[in-house]
């Protein structure tokens, strides 16, 4: 069974959005999006200061298998992005909530982004996809 | 519908992840792929590889059809149980399928085809078979299992007779013959020593788990693919097919031209193309940044025109990229790899990457 913190929100590409204290949001991959790809082993995360608008890719993962985009939840500009991913992708797999972050983003005002979800409601969309 | 092998529920208890792989419903990690494929390069693993084509071929005219059949030459298999790798041409040089025959008796040889490959093998089988007189039998009530790693034979051999045991582990590379009942085969897919072992359906499972009780990791197709890229042995589909003979596929070893009066099927053709020079071929990639290439990914070759990689992924063993690609003949050492749109830096080796557990390029 994947973990699914409370405390997180979630969007239907399975990435997870958390917001710290100094109002930027960190942007992972869910524990049940890493378990589907399997072993990871290549990551290309995002420049700082890049501009994104939500829903275009940010970021490749690569298990053995395939290579995923993972789409900008959120619009704003990157201020950070986890370089340490470059050498230990596994990390990913290991703590896809914590050493496993992908960026973090300033959220741009005005436009709201995708519909987030709780983790109730990602849990149950990762039941019915027979996770 | 896809279908399943004798093995399917007990991989469904193991935990399995399945995909669709040539119409069959087959594992393709247990759990950690990367573990699986560290298990055959360190001790042992076992792969359900059912799905494969048994073939056994009989008839008095067997030589002259296999003969006729193959770009590679039974003339070579002299000793009872020699096995051999070679490939089935169209008219035209392309491949139909690669395969391994072995050489049981002057009345009968046994055929192992590719699954994805199995009707139209089956079909382009029987349609030479015919006039030759020689029988053409499925054996769908076998199962097969790749034991393989460099504890593979011993922990297989223990879980045979006293004096099963002793012949498995005198058995050479490449050969194969019936012991206890089972057709064990000195082959394999992976680089590493260990047997291939053809038994009936209903005991598959059970030499499973005693393997399992060994030690010997459950493996899947995921490790299998690395494993094979890694030893440098192409997958049909992806590294060859029809549309491409085996002079640009790295496979010009196993087309015997000699001797001459060997009228094989696709003769002609390759006589032809290597008259006149192969146009492309078949290398090795090594990346030499992060990434990972994949198949289809566009090779830009310096000395003129583009290549395509067939074959891509991460070496586990290496803990970098590999590929095989299709390139121009002219192409020398160096090569840049389009990974979305940003070109990468990689480097033309001679494949194998690993054998027998040891990295051979860095």
């Amino acid at each position: 069974m994947s973990n699914v913190p409370s405390d997180l929100k979630y969007t239907k590409s399975h990435e997870w959005l958390r917001t710290l204290s100094d109002g930027t949001v960190e942007v992972g991959i869910t524990d049940h999006a890493q378990h589907a790809l399997g072993d990871l082993v290549f990551v290309e995360v995002p420049e700082v200061g890049r501009k994104l608008s939500a829903g275009e890719p940010f970021a490749v993962v690569e298990s053995v298998k395939a290579a995923s985009d993972v789409y900008a939840p959120l619009s704003g500009e990157v201020t950070a992005s986890n370089a340490a991913l470059a050498a230990e992708p596994e990390a990913i797999n290991s703590d896809a909530y914590g050493k496993g972050w992908l960026m973090r983003v300033r959220p741009a005002g005005g436009g709201a982004g995708p519909a987030l979800l709780t983790a109730a409601e990602y849990e149950k969309l990762i039941a019915e996809e027979g996770g | 519908m896809t279908r399943r092998t004798p093995l399917f529920d007990l991989h469904q208890k193991l935990g399995a992840r399945t995909v669709d792989f040539g119409g069959w419903d087959m594992p393709v990690q247990y759990g950690s792929q990367i573990a699986e494929h560290h298990a055959v390069r360190r001790s042992a693993g076992v792969f359900d590889v059912s799905h494969m084509c048994v073939v056994d071929l009989k008839g008095a005219r067997i030589r002259p059809f296999l003969e006729k059949l193959l770009a590679n030459d039974v003339g070579k298999l002299r000793a009872h149980g020699k096995a051999l790798y070679g490939c089935m041409l169209k008219e035209t040089g392309g491949v139909i399928d690669d395969l391994i025959v072995y050489y049981l008796d002057e009345t009968w040889f046994r055929a192992v085809v590719n699954a994805g490959t199995r009707d139209t093998d089956l079909a382009w089988i029987r349609r030479h078979a015919a006039a030759f007189g020689v029988e053409v039998v499925e054996r769908t009530d076998l199962a097969m299992l790749a034991v393989q790693g460099p504890e593979a034979r011993h922990k297989a051999a223990a879980l045979l007779s006293p004096a099963g045991s002793l012949a498995a582990l005198a058995l050479e590379p490449f050969f194969a013959r019936e012991i206890d009942g089972w057709f064990i085969a000195r082959t394999g897919y992976t680089g590493e020593d260990g047997f291939e072992i053809m038994l009936p359906a209903m005991e598959a499972e059970r030499l499973w788990r005693a393997l399992n009780c060994a030690g010997v990791t459950s493996c899947g197709l995921g490790a299998r693919d690395t494993l094979r890229l890694e030893a440098g042995m192409n997958l049909y589909g992806n590294d060859m097919e029809e549309s491409t003979h085996p002079f640009e596929s790295a496979l010009g070893w196993t087309v015997a031209l000699e001797p001459r009066e060997r009228a094989f099927i696709g003769r002609e053709a390759l006589e032809a193309i290597r008259a006149r020079g192969p146009q492309r071929k078949l290398v090795g990639l090594l990346l030499e940044g992060r990434g990972v290439l994949r198949s289809h990914q566009k090779v830009l070759v310096p000395e003129g025109g583009d290549g395509e990689i067939t074959s891509g992924t991460f070496s586990p063993t290496l803990e970098r990229s590999i590929a095989l690609a299709r390139v121009p003949a002219a192409a020398g050492s160096r090569v840049q790899v389009d990974i979305r749109g940003k070109l990468h830096d990689a480097r033309i080796v001679r494949p194998p990457f690993v054998r027998h557990g040891k990295a051979l390029v860095s």
